[in-house]
């Protein structure tokens, strides 16, 4: 009896069923049934044992495979879209026609006016028929690296000594030697105040040719442009030479240029009647906040008003202020800079114990460099300035107003030096 | 600024005038910039009120000129001519009879085609240098002018340029004085008739009141779908600008003055 039930025990393996339970066990394979059968259920259907899907993965995680091994190639070609997208070339080799961009380079740099304007000229260069070339005129030392993606198919850059000051008639002598060596069916030049309005104005005298001014809708055959102190929308045919309003056209963004160098043959030197005496020194609380180019403002970390009046004088910033140094009657109320204030456009902006409210922040949307002194590295004009010092504004203050009158000592040495 | 030590006793300015028209009523007036041109002639000439003379060239009866006189002129020229007519080659007639030194202009005109282009077919047909947007004339020495010229963002540059000269007054300028209602009835209208040629350019074009222009969008153009989302809804993070915690307040003094230098704007 005792045999008969030795041999009906059934022997359990706890190890082998611990094995067969635990999927994630290196053995488990090989006691589990075959994974690659068949299995079909009671009605015929297919049954998919999700648990003998996929493979685990290195760091014990499993992982399905859905793409059948092909994964390492899309892979790479993911991470190349990710990388800079080469826009397409668009080349020019024997134009037929030239239009002329001349480019106001405030700074050295293709302005956004400019940019307008070199995306007008290729609009009106789709118009005619024939493949016309985008000939950039640009004036002075030039710092811009992005010709090529502005649209400029050819570039002639004018950056001897002679164009580097004030020289309205010598720059007129060059462009019209461009004239008669380019022949160009279009001039474009952008109505700004950074001289593009005088140049264009000065080479449309002396072409004889009469300007479409403030042009803001220009295709091939009609302009529609502004007059009468804009209050006039004058419809006209398209004229050879024009001064166009700022956002005339979408600028270049989906095409790369050549951006090829030309030269002039020869450019005659004139007798400049114009005589550039340099800048001249204008107090900079009298700019209008909203047109200065270099800003300090207070906020309400300042608690030493004399020492940021005399930092404001020392730097030869123009004074801003927060809502609550204004409201706290430290600063006038036409310093006030934000959303209630002023929006200014300064290029850099000095921001001292703002932390920067969302008003405030909208009001300098349009500043180049912000920096920030304040106390809490966590505040969002820091997250928005390229250069932030931590730290109480005092001190900071009083050590920027040391170094800055050091810097001037030092220059006014040096100025000395050349003099003698 | 008054001007100093001036050759002012016989120097002959001329201040061109031209009819303007508000902004917001569209009622006429003096032009903004003419009447601060106007103004800058009777500052230079305040020593000698017969050296300024204020042409206009278009319709003497026009009730916008009587406010330029009521600024305390005595006369104002008038060249009588046809509406559609080409003003440039009278008035350049005309300034180079009367032996102007100075020739004052706005920069553009409130009425008619203003595109800021007489002075310069002027200059061009008198072969005289003009000057653009000029806040001020500093002082005349010996035949040379000290001009100031307004930049933008509210900076001045100097020039220096030889008589005579044209200068397009900018808003910059002082403003214009207050014009006196009964000075501007009495004052004179001196007005010359003359011939000149019908502008028949203009005469195809067509004139509207102005339409507001279309704002530019800002066009997404993604090509997939990650790319629309992250447009849609990313916030402007910061361009990890240099945060300066640790360092001494000498160190960060001299950071904040080597980028202001760098930027250019310490001068």
């Amino acid at each position: 009896m005792s045999s008969h039930d030795v041999l009906d025990i059934v022997r359990r393996d706890p190890r082998a069923e611990w094995i067969a339970r635990n999927r994630l066990h290196p053995l488990h394979g090989t006691l589990v049934s075959d994974a690659t059968a068949e299995v079909r259920g009671p009605s015929g259907l297919l049954r998919k044992y999700p648990h003998r899907v996929g493979f685990i993965g290195p760091n014990g995680i499993k992982r399905i495979d859905r793409l059948k091994g092909n994964a390492a190639a899309s892979g790479k070609g993911r991470r190349s879209a990710a990388q800079e997208v080469q826009l397409p070339l668009h080349q020019v080799e024997n134009p037929d026609f030239y239009i002329v961009v001349v480019a106001d380079m405030v700074g050295g740099r293709l302005t956004g006016h400019d940019k307008d304007v070199i995306g007008q000229a290729h609009k009106l260069a789709a118009g005619i028929e024939g493949s016309g070339a985008i000939l950039a005129v640009c004036f002075g030392p030039s710092k811009e690296e992005h010709f090529d993606t502005a649209g400029v198919d050819r570039l002639l850059l004018l950056d001897d000594a002679i164009y580097d000051d004030y020289c309205p008639e010598q720059k007129l002598a060059a462009l019209v030697q461009v004239d008669t060596e380019y022949q160009p069916t279009h001039w474009l030049f952008p109505d700004s105040v950074n001289g593009g309005t005088d140049l264009g104005s000065r080479l449309a005298a002396r072409l004889h040719e009469r300007p479409a001014a403030q042009a803001w809708q220009v295709d091939h055959q009609t302009t529609v442009c502004r007059g009468a102190g804009g209050t006039m929308d004058i419809t006209r045919a398209t004229p050879r030479l024009l001064l166009l309003a700022e956002e005339c056209a979408d600028q270049i963004d989906e095409t790369r240029h050549e951006a090829l160098p030309v030269t002039l043959t020869a450019v005659p030197t004139v007798v400049a009647q114009l005589q550039n005496q340099g800048p001249v020194a204008v107090d900079p609380n009298a700019v209008a906040l909203a047109e200065a180019e270099f800003i300090l403002s207070a906020g309400n970390g300042i608690h030493d008003w004399e020492q940021f009046h005399q930092a404001a004088s020392v730097l030869g910033a123009t004074e801003g202020a927060s809502r609550v140094a204004v409201d706290d009657g430290f600063m006038p109320r036409f310093r006030q800079v934000g959303a209630t204030g002023t929006w200014v456009t300064a290029r850099v902006y000095l921001a001292v114990g703002i932390s920067g409210a969302i008003q405030h922040m909208q009001g300098i949307g349009q500043c180049d460099k912000v920096i920030a002194i304040n106390t809490d590295a966590g505040c969002d004009m820091v997250k928005r300035a390229s250069l932030s010092a931590i730290g109480d504004s005092e001190v900071i203050l009083g050590e920027l107003i040391k170094q800055v009158q050091a810097f001037r000592a030092q220059q006014s040495v040096e100025g000395d030096q050349d003099a003698a | 600024m008054q001007p100093n030590s001036l050759q002012l006793e016989n120097l002959k300015i001329v201040t061109l005038v031209s009819v303007g028209k508000h902004p917001q009523s569209g009622r006429v007036r003096r032009a903004d910039q003419d009447s601060r041109a106007v103004e800058l002639g009777l500052t230079l000439a305040a020593q000698n009120p017969d050296g300024l003379m204020v042409l206009h060239a278009g319709d003497p009866a026009e009730p916008g000129l009587r406010s330029y006189a009521g600024m305390g002129l005595a006369a104002i020229n008038v060249l009588q001519l046809d509406p559609a007519a080409d003003a440039v080659a009278p008035l350049g007639e005309q300034l180079q009879q009367s032996g102007a030194d100075i020739v004052l202009t706005g920069v553009r005109a409130e009425s008619g085609e203003g595109s800021g282009m007489l002075p310069y077919q002027l200059a061009e047909k008198l072969g005289w240098p003009i000057v653009s947007r000029v806040a001020d004339i500093v002082s005349v020495n010996e035949g040379v002018a000290e001009v100031l010229q307004a930049l933008p963002r509210g900076q001045r540059r100097a020039l220096k340029v030889r008589l005579p000269f044209i200068a397009s007054i900018d808003t910059a300028a002082p403003a214009a004085r207050q014009s006196a209602f009964g000075p501007a009835q009495r004052a004179a209208m001196t007005v010359t008739v003359v011939e000149a040629e019908t502008d028949t350019v203009r005469q195809s074009w067509d004139e509207a009141v102005a339409r507001k222009r279309p704002k530019r969008l800002k066009v997404i153009k993604a090509k997939t779908a990650a790319e629309r989302f992250k447009a849609a809804t990313a916030k402007s993070q910061s361009e990890g600008g240099r945060i300066m915690k640790k360092e001494a307040p000498e160190e960060q003094a001299q950071a904040i003055v080597d980028l202001l230098i760098e930027e250019g704007v310490l001068r």
